[in-house]
């Protein structure tokens, strides 16, 4: 892990680039400010569905994960009175993974629209509970108090902002790492043969179970950040099946070429979702539908796959 | 403690016959071209909408009202049509090499267009075409008050069940599917025409979709979002019973029908929980689905 952090071309441009984001943060305007902590937030489950999809799994439930992650957060808020950021990311990853880890068992063993399907499942059993729970609100879900950075509350959204885009780094140089060990690099090798890689010595089953529990903890997390970005926490928005297909859309927006396109997709796409909005109040869902149909058309490795052809172009040229 | 239960029968039969004619519609797409189709949710609103105008126009026009009961299948039709052949040819037909998850994300893009091209059709305001309902009047059965066009929902599903048994067994079309749901390629080779039989099996499916929204438009008020409970509910419905089977789909939707009846009446707060609870309970011990022949599709 050390090697890969000393090393890694890929770590030293997280770094950087969230470095740069985190001080520029400052002086955005507001609602940029909040499109991309919004977006990087989500990046983090998409981050996990990455890892998923290069496996060549796709999961149409990752929202009862960001949900259990929002409604942790909110629950320790209420119950406990806990508003320090790292608290509450602790009981949100912590529940998620714990869920994770449990469904893993019944999960590693499915592949295709099974595994979708069943994600599925499970996640509006989970909303079918939260619309009916009076004392969680129901369909208006409750609010989320103020969060509190180590005792200290600051005044204004920036500093939400900046420990938004420091978690966001923390998971994503995690994954990186994670990625380049013997473990994380069967990734691709499994959705191109599991035959092959039983017969390497390694369990399909346990690697793919690791991975799933890992993306349940990342949505978790984003849920958390959600929730105390927003202040809010209801089961229409995080739980219900639109939210996984909005996180599943942004994974293949994004594409599966590196550990920062997820986040660049959830920015990307919270960019796109106000504009459309801002466009065609009553026809934004065309505009974002739309460009999801043009990326698989088009773009089936995602926006990154663009960014890579532009970047390598240049270096041919000069 | 008899008319409660008969209450529950009656309302679980009719949810179940609305399930089934919008699930059989998915079911039939994804066992022949083997597609997830989340745009089947869309269809189901459109049917809705399209019906739920022609209506409501029919009667400003100052047409009887029992005119709705063709206007209903004819919005149905022009709607499967339509939209259908449209979708099948433009898009999906360029998508079949794809990786099957893949296809479905692309038609939860469709459903996320589709869904505000209504908008932009329609307006935003609900529509109430009351009045193929209004002029059935009511009936008592057995102590229970019932409308009567909750009951011709029924005799629909009845017609569309068997219509389905009889075009996939009794006629050459039937045939046809059988064989090309068999091998697809060994069937091109054979000389039957795919493509269209992909296309007419996505039509149909699609005017069922539309059919079960439609003729639902006259007992609620449709409003937007009106497609995106009934897609998971149909998915639910579809991989109980088994993904491309229709007596599967029958089953799937009586015991969603019942169960939830059942839950409205005397737990309430299960709704939906009991719904899924199911479909994850089939998925984990027979994931193939409670009717379909199993086949070792889990790895």
């Amino acid at each position: 892990m050390i090697e890969t952090l000393k090393k890694d071309k890929t770590v030293r441009w997280i770094i950087l680039g969230f470095l740069a984001l985190a001080i520029t943060g400052n002086f955005m305007e507001a609602w940029v400010q909040n499109n991309i902590m919004f977006g990087l937030a989500r990046g983090l489950a998409v981050l996990g569905l990455m890892v998923l999809w290069r496996t060549g799994l796709i999961s149409f439930g990752h929202a009862l994960y960001f949900g259990i992650g929002a409604y942790a957060v909110g629950l320790v808020d209420r119950n406990l009175g806990i508003s320090d950021i790292f608290l509450r990311l602790i009981f949100a990853v912590g529940a998620s993974a714990f869920v994770g880890f449990l469904l893993g068992f019944i999960l590693r063993k499915y592949r295709g629209i099974f595994f979708a399907m069943l994600n599925l499942a499970f996640s509006m059993v989970l909303y079918g509970i939260l619309v009916k729970v009076e004392s969680l609100g129901s369909t208006d879900g409750f609010s989320v108090s103020q969060t509190t950075i180590l005792g200290w509350a600051p005044e204004n959204k920036y500093a939400l902002f900046a420990a938004i885009v420091i978690a966001c780094a923390i998971g994503a140089v995690l994954v990186q790492c994670y990625l380049k060990t013997a473990l994380g690099s069967l990734t691709t090798a499994i959705r191109d043969n599991e035959l092959r890689v039983e017969y390497l010595g390694f369990s399909v089953a346990r690697a793919i179970h690791v991975k799933y529990v890992m993306s349940a903890g990342l949505a978790g997390a984003s849920g958390a950040l959600l929730a105390m970005a927003l202040g809010q926490v209801d089961p229409d928005s995080m739980v219900n099946w639109p939210v996984s297909g909005e996180l599943v859309f942004i994974t293949v927006m994004a594409g599966p070429g590196s550990v920062i396109a997820p986040f660049l997709g959830g920015v990307v796409f919270e960019f796109l979702r106000t504009y459309a909005f801002e466009l065609a109040p009553e026809a934004w869902q065309l505009i974002v539908g739309g460009t999801l149909l043009g990326i698989i058309f088009f773009l089936p490795m995602g926006l990154w796959s663009l960014l890579e052809r532009i970047w390598k172009r240049r270096g041919v040229s000069s | 403690m008899l008319a409660q239960v008969l209450t529950i029968i009656l309302d679980g039969l009719n949810y179940a016959s609305f399930l089934f004619i919008v699930s059989v519609g998915l079911t039939i797409v994804f066992g022949v071209l083997k597609i997830l189709n989340v745009a089947h949710g869309a269809f189901y609103a459109w049917g809705a909408y399209a019906a739920a105008y022609a209506i409501t126009q029919a009667s400003e026009l100052g047409y009887p009202d029992w005119i709705g009961f063709l206007l209903i299948f004819a919005a149905s039709i022009i709607v499967g049509l339509v939209l259908g052949s449209i979708i099948e040819r433009l898009i999906l037909r360029k998508m079949y090499a794809q990786d099957e998850v893949l296809i479905a994300l692309a038609t939860f893009g469709l459903f996320l267009v589709l869904e505000d091209i209504i908008l932009v059709v329609f307006g935003v305001d609900p529509y109430f075409a009351y009045q193929p309902m209004a002029v059935l009047g009511n009936v008592v059965i057995g102590g229970v008050f019932r409308d009567v066009y909750s009951l011709t929902l029924f005799a629909l599903a009845v017609v569309v069940a068997v219509g389905c048994w009889w075009a996939l067994t009794k006629t050459k079309w039937g045939k046809l599917i059988a064989v090309v749901i068999y091998d697809r390629e060994i069937s091109q080779a054979m000389g039957i025409n795919v493509s269209a039989v992909y296309l007419i099996v996505f039509i149909v499916g699609a005017m069922l979709g539309a059919l079960g929204g439609a003729y639902v438009a006259p007992t609620t008020s449709v409003a937007p979002g009106f497609g995106i409970d009934v897609i998971v509910l149909s998915f639910a419905v579809v991989v109980i019973g088994g993904m491309g089977s229709i007596p599967g789909a029958l089953i799937g939707s009586v015991m969603v029908g019942v169960l939830r009846a059942i839950a409205v009446h005397q737990f309430p707060e299960l709704e939906l929980f009991v719904v899924f609870a199911v479909m994850a309970g089939v998925l984990i011990i027979r994931p193939e689905g409670l009717f379909a022949p199993p086949k070792a599709r889990t790895i």
